[in-house]
């Protein structure tokens, strides 16, 4: 910006992963990123397009050999000038460009979540999609990566906004019952109006049953049980696919709950090796990881058990492991017959999870709601369904009131600066 | 040469409240009128209250004001309007007989302490370094003073419209003050026109009332002022006719006739109280509209035919009139109008109703863009307050949203602006059910008993009604056992437990008469106060999550936004909001947000900006080059 204020600082950060890395992207946004990219490759390429250039500190030494690009402002993702170096990944080359640029008069470090700060700070983006990105960022996953996506376009803006269009509607209708029933030219409430109520609360519902976006994050979540010494550390290790949990033949090995987060197939999944089950421990230990495993067990998606057939939990998959072992008993009804050690088996059972995730995670490219739009949602509603029963329409008009609020927070209409900090805090730097 | 803190110009409901308010607050104070007999006129309407204007007369009334007063003095008809609905949105409503009116509104004006009373034309401003020193009469006298207040109605630039009749002036029969809005329009003031009107005033003896349905007057005691005793006039009826199609007829043919479609008159009228012809040509398919024959007073023969302002020419009017049924014989006294006329664009205003381009002059009334006495009314309030409080160093009483219709049409106001002549509606207020009508005093009489703008009499009946409220809040956590009231025929289930009284209250079909047996005659000595604190009760679960609703906004509100926010320099700012926000200059962050238009991306890059701002100042090391 040519005429950018002068108070606003220039922010520097590294926007890719953690060095050593192939290429470690550099970004500066900011009043001076033009002069960044003077003082450093000599001169500003041409807007948007890649240039090689040899990076050099105030010394005139080389630094590295470099692409750089040039965003100039308003238009750029920050809506401000922007600048990018992708240099190469070493830690010391990076750190010696870090150096070069934050000893430029007005740069410093971004702190986390700067950029997307002030990308909505300049009205790039709104609170939803804000929030969209910081998942997007997060995303480990194809299927996160997906609804982060989805969110980040502004598919839950646009959907409260055409519900708060609606309500408002609703809420016209109440306010000219209210102020204009003694004249002639209104009446009553018109007839459809519950219906149209109803119709929202159930559009409303409708997103708030969906699964939500933390579950992305979460995984889905897979626990492994049975009584001890039934191969559910081995079992767990092969579908993790490390040696996470300790593994021996000696029964009661696997104490406390063990949780591995892991992607098959771009679908997140969590899980949970827990201690063996059994009535007769004398070991303290032990017995505080006998009642943890059962919590696990109610708080998971899916249990597979590889006890005997019909002890496990309900709805639980019956598992019948060790099918290599010498001794393999075979179970009449199990799901899954596989060997851990030799991964018989093994690519069936995983497909079976794969499945079942899917149907229990947001879809891929359906944007999901967040702990925290799904609470206003569920205000949004319960105010909705308070004002299906009311009679009076002032009661009506006030629930109506209280459903376009919790819109209003959804989307960022009243800003509170705690709801910011809470939410741009948790940003990485640099993005 | 005299001496005042304040003067006011105009001697309308705003320039009387305005006037009053000051005196009462200690100040010096002049009001300066054409014609002081003209003193307390109603122009238009004989009518006071209303659907959200009631709640303004109440508020009014409870900070000591004179309008509830002189309308309970001049009632010949009372009406709560919306009474099958929550009372939140009653309406109390009175016509009131002129004569009785002025002459009550004189009486207080006069009595006033603190306030002289100067006839004379208010020719221009005394301005010195651009701030107000006082005011020049026609006659060439000047009074000085450091603050004016200006309720000059519909006076300033007025043009009175009647068919292709064309009159200067803002009421028949008098000046507008042109050279004074000469003078504002020098100071490059943004200023805008807008119009109103008003019906023909019909003779009554020429009205076959009996063959009309009559609206007779409530026959409840209820009054507009917590002071007034109860019903001091007759009680007169009034009558119900419609326009028909043969009316429409009419109105259609003669359409060109009327300036509103002949385009003489382009400013924008009232949605909410359109002309006749406005609402033929807009509701072209309605088959009538109704029609209130409102009898102006007990000594005058003259009826105000409610519905039916118009500008239309006068033998149009005659024809019209004649076409609806009872009227087929009537006379018209006075024909009816339309007035354009100037406003200035509230934006300008500040909270406290003084324009932030010359210090020391303060705005009130439909100057400022509104319609309706009531309005005026409290704005006068608040200009006097606050000019009062400026000249004494005192803090007038502090009104907000939550706590008064005043302060929310103060708000709407000075960070909407206006595009037609401004009404209080009820839907305006978003904490509704805690700003009721029946509970004014509560809300506000305990706020002007500490900035000390309200009479000893009304300050000793404030202190009392507290003792009560401090009695009957221990009668109203009295528990009770469910079994007992299911007992008693009340549907609740018995298991319910013991609950106390006010809990019971939230229930469906749960009210004060159906808990007599429990309730004893301890309320009987105030049942407008039982019933009050009643409906606290009831409405308790809401109220108390706007409470919670309230606590976010003061803490925006705490966000302050000085006059010259550079919002041109906050980057990514689109040139329409800088502008939006610029010209509506709004105190705090939450105000901002009210501000039209401003998204939530604007908002949230003020608060950031804001933020920095306020860090610089106290770090000024923070300031990157």
């Amino acid at each position: 910006m040519s005429e950018g204020p002068v108070e606003r600082s220039t922010i520097v950060a590294l926007s890719s992963g953690a060095p050593p890395a192939a290429i470690g992207v550099i970004r500066v946004s900011g009043p001076g990123a033009g002069l960044a990219l003077h003082e450093l490759a000599g001169a500003l390429p041409e807007p948007r397009r890649a240039r090689l250039a040899t990076l050099r500190d105030r010394q005139g030494r080389a630094l590295d050999e470099a692409l750089i690009l040039w965003f100039p402002g308003e238009r750029s993702v920050t809506g401000e000038d922007l600048a990018e170096f992708h240099c190469h990944g070493g830690r010391a080359v990076i750190d010696a460009v870090q150096r070069a640029l934050v000893a430029l008069p007005g740069f410093h470090l971004a702190e986390a979540g700067e950029f997307t700060r002030r990308a909505f700070a300049n009205g790039r983006i709104d609170l939803s999609e804000a929030e969209g990105l910081g998942d997007l960022l997060a995303a480990e996953t194809e299927l996160q990566r997906a609804a982060a996506l989805a969110s980040a376009q502004g598919a839950v803006s646009d959907q409260v906004g055409q519900w708060r269009e609606a309500v408002l509607k609703l809420s016209a209708q109440v306010e000219a019952a209210l102020d204009f029933s003694d004249e002639d030219d209104v009446s009553e409430l018109p007839e459809g109006f519950t219906q149209i109520l109803r119709d929202l609360c159930e559009a409303l519902g409708e997103w708030l049953d969906r699964p939500r976006s933390e579950k992305l994050g979460e995984g889905f979540r897979v626990a492994l049980a049975g009584p001890p010494n039934t191969g559910k550390s081995t079992l767990f290790n092969a579908l993790v696919e490390s040696e996470a949990a300790i593994t021996s033949s000696i029964a009661g090995t696997t104490r406390d709950a063990i949780e591995r987060n892991v992607a098959i197939d771009g679908v997140p999944f969590s899980f949970v090796d827990t201690a063996g089950l059994r009535a007769d421990s004398e070991d303290e230990i032990e017995v505080i990881g006998i009642d943890r495993a059962r919590a696990e067990l109610k708080r998971a998606d899916v249990v597979l058990w590889l006890g005997d057939e019909g002890e496990g939990p309900d709805g639980a998959w019956e598992i019948a492991p060790r099918s290599d072992a010498p001794d393999f008993a075979r179970k009449g009804l199990a799901r899954f017959t596989l060997s851990a050690a030799t991964g018989e088996g093994l690519v069936p059972l995983k497909r079976a999870l794969v499945a079942a995730a899917r149907d229990n995670l947001p879809k891929p490219g359906e944007a999901a709601l967040n702990a925290r739009q799904h609470l206003l949602l569920s205000e949004a509603r319960a105010a909705l369904q308070s004002a299906q029963a009311a009679k009076d329409p002032l009661i009506i008009g006030e629930e109506l009131r209280l459903v376009r609020l919790a819109f209003d927070r959804l989307i960022g209409r009243t800003t509170t600066e705690d709801m910011l900090d809470a939410l741009f805090g948790r940003f990485c730097i640099g993005k | 040469m005299q001496e005042f803190d304040v003067l006011v110009i105009g001697g309308g409901h705003a320039g009387v409240e305005a006037a009053c308010a000051s005196a009462r607050m200690g100040a010096r104070t002049a009001l300066v009128s054409f014609d002081l007999g003209a003193i307390g006129a109603m122009s238009c309407n004989p009518a006071i209250g209303g659907l959200g204007k009631g709640h303004l007369v109440r508020e009014v009334d409870a900070l000591d004001g004179v309008i509830g007063r002189a309308a309970d003095a001049g009632a010949i008809h009372y009406r709560m309007l919306n009474r099958s609905k929550g009372s939140a949105v009653w309406g109390p409503r009175v016509q009131a007989d002129r004569v009785r009116f002025k002459a009550e509104v004189q009486r207080i004006v006069r009595d006033q302490a603190n306030l002289t009373l100067v006839e004379g034309e208010a020719a221009a401003l005394v301005l010195s370094s651009g701030r107000v020193a006082g005011l020049e009469l026609a006659g060439g006298a000047t009074l000085h003073a450091k603050r004016v207040i200006l309720c000059t109605g519909t006076f300033l630039g007025g043009v009175l419209f009647r068919g292709e009749e064309r009159f200067e002036g803002g009421r028949i029969g008098e000046n507008a003050a042109t050279r004074l809005a000469q003078q504002l329009r020098g100071a490059d003031l943004p200023m805008a026109r807008l119009k109103t009107g008003t019906p023909p005033r019909l003779d009554g003896r020429t009205i076959d009332w009996a063959s009309l349905p009559e609206q007779p007057s409530d026959d409840e005691s209820w009054t507009m002022s917590a002071l007034s005793e109860g019903r001091v006039n007759p009680q007169v009826f009034c009558a119900i006719t419609r326009t028909t199609m043969q009316s429409h007829d009419i109105i259609r043919k003669n359409l060109h006739r009327s300036p509103l479609f002949s385009g003489a008159i382009d400013a924008a009228g009232p949605r909410y109280c359109p002309s006749i012809e406005d609402k033929i040509h807009r509701f072209g398919d309605r088959d009538g509209h109704q029609v209130f024959l409102e009898p102006e007073g007990l000594d005058t023969h003259l009826v105000y035919p409610n519905g039916i302002s118009t500008s239309l020419p006068v033998d149009v009017q005659h024809a019209m009139v004649r076409s609806m049924p009872g009227l087929e014989r009537v006379e018209i006294v006075e024909p009816g109008y339309a007035v354009e006329y100037d406003h200035v664009d509230p934006r300008a205003l500040t909270p406290d109703l003084q324009l932030r381009a010359i210090p020391g002059l303060y705005c009130a009334g439909q100057i400022n863009g509104t319609t309706g006495y009531e309005e005026a009314a409290a704005q006068g309030l608040v200009a006097g307050f606050s000019a009062a409080g400026d000249a004494l160093g005192t803090a007038p009483p502090k009104l907000d949203r939550a706590n008064s219709y005043i302060a929310v049409m103060v708000d709407d106001l000075t960070l909407q602006g206006v595009t037609e002549p401004y009404r209080m509606l009820t839907s305006r207020a978003e904490y509704r059910l805690r700003l009721r009508a029946n509970n004014v005093s509560s809300r506000l009489t305990g706020l002007g008993v500490a900035a000390g703008c309200v009479s000893d009499e009304r300050r000793q009946w404030y202190e009392r009604r507290e003792e009560r409220r401090a009695r009957f809040a221990a009668i109203f956590s009295r528990e009770v056992a469910a079994k007992e009231l299911a007992d008693h025929g009340l549907n609740v289930r018995r298991d319910a437990g013991l609950k106390r009284i006010e809990e019971w209250l939230r229930h469906d079909g749960i009210d004060l008469a159906a808990l007599e047996e429990w309730l004893g005659d301890g309320l009987n000595e105030d049942a407008a106060l039982a019933q009050e604190m009643a409906e606290d009760a009831a409405y308790a679960p809401y109220l108390a999550r706007q409470e919670a609703e309230l606590q976010d906004l003061r803490a925006s509100e705490g966000l302050v936004l000085a006059p010259d926010f550079p919002y041109s320099r906050i980057p990514g700012l689109s040139n329409e909001m800088v502008e939006r926000l610029t010209k509506a200059s709004p105190p705090t962050l939450a105000a901002a947000g009210r501000v039209p238009g401003v998204t939530p991306a604007a908002l949230a890059a003020v608060l950031v900006h804001a933020r920095r701002l306020e860090a610089e100042k106290s770090d000024p090391s923070q300031r990157a080059a």
